[in-house]
């Protein structure tokens, strides 16, 4: 039990040394995390509106096959995006293998379901309050989706936040499509993979540590600047 | 209003800063398909940065097992394949996936165990007889089980030792399907036999206890094999590149630089480059 004691000593000496290859890593985590989220809410926030707001033969469907998506493996997605991204796949040529790009497709893929899935409920839960004011308005059902997105914002948030500590978490996707190559595609996640298999337990606990820490402060700031929104919206 | 604007930018701008904050990357480069040992020992971190330096290629290393690595290669993934299995690499030669296959440098195989020794083969020189006596005790061994060299080089030795380890998996023989140091780990864990590498184990920290048990029989020779991804099979391989990797490992430099890699001051890899492609 001694490697917890030695783990959080190894994670405070890396911090405060301001080792320059941690924060390169701890960089391109963000990165990646971050643009895959943007990226998944950009499409995940209106789908899931829209589905929340329309009815159509078989939608019933297609909303339990959204929220089993949310179960994904990541593994499986690695694996795929890896086959289509190889150069003997159809995506060869856009030379994406062993990129952060990649990386960054494995975990929007990743991460669209969960978004899209948390926003339709949200945003089917928000309707019924509105859905007389709407029907007397007249409005169409463009600025209906739009409307309800708009009102719902804040809570969409924890939808963006469920979306982003998956995509930070998750290592299976991205080793695969990354590569886990030194300075290129190296993640926080995949580090702690290499350190372990390395044996270097203490110092792959460490790392889980900061990520950690990263992740708590990514949902401080989420938080902060939603009381902060919320604070001048009301003022 | 504008609070609410200004918050929501503030957001954004993080969002572009981070997309866009990427490190750029060095145009000239090339992908190796190696194996775990290579990175996981340290060597690739000791030689890479020679050759970077002398050369200005820089060199990204997938590293997985030999199985895998040669699939990659096998689909054009990578310029160059540094692993080591000896008949898996002359097959992916002959299919047309490789130019050429060099010897680059060898070490050995070694049994590690715990210190109870519950099948009694410390000191033991003969993998075939160790591995019998395992068997016989029914003691638990733990297989990579991934298809990588040393699971080639495993399986090759119990074929040799007449031991049905198919009969025995999920008994005492237990297939981990991951990585070495991951197969460490687990056989440290289960107090597990384990066939590994020297350099792997080398290397390795969570070692509780355990100790190499077998070693110094030719049949646990681990050879390492160089090769160039077949550019006609390949359009996208950089070759010229590639090829001066491979040539530089070969030179009397690249030689010299893996038989200095030293750790606990042992040396790891023993340099056999012989020029002449088998």
């Amino acid at each position: 039990m001694q490697d917890f004691g030695s783990a959080v000593w190894q994670a405070l000496g890396l911090v405060a040394s301001f080792d320059r290859d941690l924060l390169e890593i701890v960089l391109l985590s963000l990165r990646v995390s971050l643009t895959a989220v943007l990226a998944a809410g950009l499409v995940g926030l209106p789908l899931g509106a829209v589905l929340a707001v329309l009815r159509f033969p078989g939608s019933g469907l297609l909303v339990v096959l959204l929220n089993a998506m949310m179960g994904l493996p990541p593994v499986v997605v690695g694996l795929v995006l890896y086959l289509l991204l190889s150069h003997a796949g159809v995506l060869g040529p856009l030379n994406l293998l062993y990129t952060p790009t990649a990386m960054i497709v494995a975990q929007a893929v990743l991460v669209t379901p969960i978004i899209a899935a948390l926003a339709r409920q949200t945003v089917a839960d928000i309707r019924g309050e509105y859905r007389e004011q709407l029907q007397v308005l007249g409005v169409s059902r463009r600025t209906e989706v739009a409307t309800l997105l708009w009102d719902a914002r804040y809570s969409l948030l924890t939808a963006m936040v469920a979306g982003f500590g998956r995509a930070i978490a998750e290592v299976g996707a991205v080793i695969i499509v990354g590569g886990n190559i030194n300075h290129v595609t190296r993640v926080m996640t995949t580090t702690i993979a290499l350190e372990t298999s390395k044996g270097n337990l203490a110092l792959a606990l460490g790392l889980g540590m900061i990520l950690l820490s990263l992740t708590i402060l990514v949902n401080a700031a989420v938080q902060g600047l939603r009381a902060t929104a919320a604070r001048t919206a009301y003022a | 209003m504008n609070g609410r604007f200004s918050a929501l930018a503030c957001a954004a701008a993080l969002g572009l800063a981070l997309v866009s904050g990427g490190a750029l990357a060095a145009d000239k480069f090339i992908v190796v398909q190696s194996t775990t040992s290579t990175q996981n020992s340290g060597l690739l971190d000791e030689l890479l940065p020679k050759y970077t330096a002398k050369s200005g290629t820089e060199v990204r290393v997938v590293a997985v097992g030999t199985g895998q690595a040669i699939k990659n290669a096998a689909n054009c993934d990578g310029d160059v394949l540094l692993v080591h299995a000896k008949p898996a690499e002359e097959k992916f030669v002959a299919e047309g996936g490789g130019v050429k296959r060099f010897d680059l440098m060898h070490n050995d195989f070694v049994i590690i165990g715990p210190e109870s020794d519950p099948a009694g083969v410390a000191g033991m020189t003969d993998a075939e007889a160790a591995l019998k006596k395992i068997a016989a005790a029914k003691a638990p061994f733990a297989s990579r089980g991934d298809e990588s060299g040393t699971h080639q080089k495993e399986r090759s030795l119990w074929k040799a030792a007449g031991v049905d380890v198919k009969a025995a998996s999920g008994d005492w023989y237990r297939e981990t399907g991951s990585g070495m140091g991951e197969t460490i780990n687990t056989g440290v864990g289960m107090g597990a036999y384990v066939l590994t590498d020297r350099a792997t184990w080398s290397a390795h920290k969570n070692r509780a206890g355990y100790k190499i048990l077998v070693e110094g029989d030719k049949d646990l020779f681990n050879q390492y094999g160089v090769i160039l991804v077949n550019p006609a099979k390949c359009p996208n391989v950089k070759a010229d590149l590639g090829q001066d990797f491979i040539d530089w490992l070969l030179s009397k430099e690249g030689q010299d630089a893996i038989a200095a890699f030293r750790i606990n001051g042992e040396q790891q890899f023993f340099p056999d480059a012989q020029k002449s492609a088998s």
